[in-house]
């Protein structure tokens, strides 16, 4: 019997598209509805940070430039960069500037899992649970707002401290929103999570393994789905985080595979209420203090470099600063978790269907800014 | 595991490639390795018993202002728990360095950045074109000596 | 005056026209309607403005805007096909609105073959949108005009047995008289008839339905997040405004369709009380719209099947069942007598 041979098709998602989460090209190669290949072209969003940062004459100055990496998580980049910043310079911060940060790198976290959730249900169809995350996700803004002033981009953790102590009203808010929070999450369960058409949709679609995870460098909620119970909060602490007390959600089989996009999603969702738990210790334990008595006058560090990492809501965030001797950076390099995970993509999208990869694209979450910085 | 224990194995396993081992560097202890070696010692770091580095944190290009450029690798174990930091120096007239993506993937898309924005060749990587800029840009800006061309593709550059 | 008025050619015109007086108004209300149901669910409020009360005019702002944008045809495409190709589409959902009955004394055309022919006339939408679809001259648009026509052909199977266990038990293919034989109270409707099967009849009809008329679960051909916008992802302005009213008008013919078939059609609910050939249209038209209520609150809360989960629905989930359906009515059926 003669084999069949059909042609491939060549099919260009994006950069403009609705369900690539910014300007991601894929160039995919598809025989009918399988995938065979496929081949993602970054840099579209490429800002070159790097460069900057270098010419920058104060290292205060990469805050602005770091919060713009990845911009739904504003907190989370200033924090990685002033922890790599304090690291070289060797200064400790004051016990009310860690827990603050905590705080907020907490909410951001929320924020950020919330975008992913509700763009995630977008991508396979659901519309209404997007209109839900981001009524939840104003009240978190509402609380940056009134500490900082901004509502996305916010250059508040500074190298040795913060630029604005809490507002008065800020620690009642914050319990509010929790309170009002908690049941949301059950409702966004029962909307969308275990919803038998949204699991039809993403379990078993996209698994990754763990041994291929690791070594493709990806970290993050699409690591622990893949049943690696890793999160640098716990197993490499900064910030004080070793005080806190909270659980790591990790991928598990009773709805589909361990490393399947549902796991994936299912990470988030769970990391969310973990972080809930965090948010409350830190407000019930708040030390006093002032949160500018560490800040130096001026930046000088000896010659030298560090590389500092953190979890960020995307995975492992790490800054890589090279000092000189003089006030500007020498050298800053972002290892940026997106660019990691995104790697993986051909791997874990070979033999799926095109609906498929949006909903594996969807699950990796990615933000274009930290992917090309 | 401390890094002059790692140290002392590499030495043993490799000899001369191991070029120096900086104990007090600010703020980490780094190893500076030979350029052409560097595959056999990531496969080595990766499978021995002992190191089981399994995981490439962060691979980075520098540009140190003297003639040479170099590639810092941070490598991490997350079964045993240590860290080590590899450098390798190269002149910036022939910069070539062995591709360890065969031993970490994440090495892969890492060596393409460093090719894209620095120059530095990595001899053996299955795909080396650039990443973050366009395919037909011209030069490597995070050099020191970068001048930005005036025009692109028509375009005038500068604004 | 008196020979114009009765010119047959006329007179079949005027009728034929009939329907169009409730679908223009009605799908300027439907999407309307569809925004607010949708904002009221994502705990917003949707139009509020235009016209003053809940922005009820805001589908008549939007229809101006349509007229007077720019008519753009993609250069490469296939000119008249892809000129004609909305029209086709509107012209399949018109056509089966001929056959049913929208009050006892109005019906376009009361032929015997009546719910026969509305089936086979529905699927010139599938002509349309293949051809919509090809002439764009785009690889998105083609791939969601083929998986367009793969839905709505698989689904036909489901809802045509469903349908064939209403026709087994009226004896009679025409619309009129199903519906007349459903009159008395709202137990005589046929969904509670011989239960449960007509009850699961009206369910696999219902679901194919979904899946006829391009609504979300079924809504593949014009996945927004996937394809960009399937099938009309080239047309713009008037063009695409035609293809969202064919959407309307055919979301109302099968509702129109499954309310006379198993919930009594124009018959009231209480017997004789609140009867009569007015009062028909009105319980004609509210039960209709209140499928399209329902049609609306599944597609804002479910998400979407993917293509082969949808062909496996309908092949392996709702045809066995239909099937098994008609099985047990014809048994229950030779019993009783």
């Amino acid at each position: 019997m003669a084999e069949f041979r059909t042609e491939e098709m060549v099919l260009n998602m994006g950069p403009q598209h609705p369900s690539t989460h910014g300007v991601l090209r894929l160039e995919v190669v598809l025989d009918g509805e399988i995938v065979v290949n496929v081949v993602p072209h970054i840099g579209y969003l490429h800002r070159c940070f790097e460069k900057h940062a270098e010419a920058m004459t104060n290292y205060q100055q990469v805050i602005p430039y770091v919060d713009r990496m990845d911009y739904v998580t504003s907190m989370n980049n200033d924090l990685a960069y002033a922890l790599a910043v304090e690291k070289l310079l060797g200064i400790q911060v004051p016990e009310r500037v860690s827990y603050i940060r905590v705080i907020m790198a907490e909410l951001n976290r929320i924020a950020s899992h919330l975008i992913a959730i509700g763009t995630y249900g977008l991508d396979i169809g659901a519309f209404t649970p997007f209109l839900f995350c981001f009524r939840d996700r104003e009240l978190i803004l509402d609380l940056f707002e009134m500490t900082c002033g901004a509502r996305l981009l916010y250059n508040y953790i500074w190298v040795g401290g913060l630029s604005h102590d809490l507002p008065h009203g800020f620690v009642e808010k914050a319990r509010a929103f929790i309170k009002t929070f908690r049941p949301n999450i059950k409702e966004l369960n029962d909307l969308l999570s275990y919803n038998k058409i949204f699991i039809d949709r993403t379990a078993n679609v996209g698994v990754l393994p763990a041994d291929v995870a690791i070594n493709y460098g990806v970290t993050g909620p699409m690591l622990r789905a893949s049943g690696v119970r890793w999160d640098l909060r716990k197993n490499d602490p900064y910030s004080l985080y070793e005080r806190f007390d909270f659980e790591i959600p990790v991928g598990t089989n009773d709805i589909g595979v361990v490393g399947d996009s549902w796991n994936r999603y299912m990470v988030r969702v769970r990391e969310m209420e973990q972080s809930l738990n965090i948010i409350e210790q830190a407000l019930d334990n708040l030390p006093s203090g002032d949160v500018k008595s560490a800040i130096p006058k001026r930046i000088r560090p000896p010659v030298g470099e560090a590389y500092v990492r953190s979890e960020s809501p995307k995975g492992e965030l790490g800054f890589y600063v090279i000092s000189d001797g003089s006030g500007s950076p020498f050298r800053v390099k972002a290892r940026s978790p997106s660019f990691c995970n995104l790697s993986a993509l051909p791997e874990i999208s070979r033999g799926a269907m095109v609906a498929d990869l949006v909903a594996i694209l969807g699950s990796i979450d990615i933000v274009l800014g930290e992917v090309d910085r | 595991m401390e890094s002059s224990e790692i140290y002392e194995i590499l030495k043993n396993e490799f000899g001369e490639t191991i070029l120096e081992f900086k104990r007090d560097g600010v703020v980490e202890p780094y190893i500076v390795v030979a350029p052409d070696h560097i595959r056999d010692i990531a496969y080595f770091l990766r499978d021995d018993e002992r190191l089981q580095f399994t995981s490439l944190m962060c691979l980075s290009s520098v540009d140190y202002n003297d003639g040479t450029l170099g590639v810092v690798y941070h490598l991490h174990s997350m079964t045993l728990g240590h860290k080590i930091v590899l450098k390798v120096r190269v002149p910036k007239e022939a910069p070539h360095v062995q591709s360890v993506e065969a031993v970490w993937k994440a090495a892969n898309w890492h060596e393409r950045e460093a090719y894209d924005l620095m120059g530095i060749a990595f001899d053996g990587h299955p795909d080396l074109r650039r990443i973050l800029l366009p395919y037909d840009w011209e030069g490597h800006p995070l050099r020191k000596d970068y001048k930005v061309p005036e025009f692109y593709n028509g375009m005038k550059v500068p604004y | 005056m008196q020979s114009i008025l009765e010119n047959p050619y006329l007179i079949a015109v005027l009728v034929a026209l009939v329907p169009l007086v409730w679908i223009l108004p009605y799908a300027l209300f439907a999407i309307w309607l569809e925004r607010k149901v949708s904002a009221h669910m994502q705990d917003r409020l949707g139009p509020m403005r235009t016209g003053g009360w809940h922005g009820w005019a805001q589908t008549i702002a939007d229809m101006i805007k349509l007229l007077l944008k720019e008519d753009i045809i993609p250069s490469k495409s296939e000119k008249w096909l892809f000129i004609l190709a909305p029209y086709i589409v509107f012209a399949g959902s018109y056509a089966a609105y001929a056959a049913i009955p929208f009050t006892s004394v109005y019906i376009g055309s009361n032929i015997s073959v009546g719910v026969f022919y509305v089936v086979a006339v529905s699927s010139l939408v599938v002509v349309g949108i293949l051809i919509g679809g090809w002439a764009s001259n785009n690889k998105w648009s083609l791939l969601g005009a083929m998986r367009s026509a793969a839905q709505i052909v698989s689904y036909e199977i489901p809802s045509t047995l469903a349908i064939l266990t209403v026709v087994m038990v009226v004896g009679t293919l025409n619309l009129q008289e199903i519906v007349k034989s459903q009159e008395g109270w709202f137990w005589n409707w046929f969904v509670f008839q011989k239960f449960p099967f007509l009850f699961i009849s009206f369910l696999i009809y219902f679901i194919a339905s979904l899946a006829e008329v391009n609504r979300t679960p079924f809504d593949i051909p014009e996945a927004e997040s996937e394809l960009v916008a399937g099938y009309h992802t080239e047309y713009s302005g008037m063009r695409f405004a035609m293809f969202f009213l064919a959407e309307y008008a055919n979301m109302f013919a099968v509702s129109a369709v499954a309310v006379s078939l198993f919930f009594g059609g124009w018959e009231s609910p209480f017997g004789t009380a609140l009867s009569g050939p007015a009062w028909g249209v009105f319980w004609f038209l509210s039960k209709g719209l209140f499928f399209i209520f329902v049609q609306m609150w599944l597609r804002w809360t479910l998400p979407r099947l993917r293509v082969d989960q949808l062909m496996y629905t309908s092949w392996k989930v709702l045809m066995p069942f239909a099937f098994a359906n008609i099985v047990f009515i014809g048994l229950w059926m030779m019993f009783s007598h």
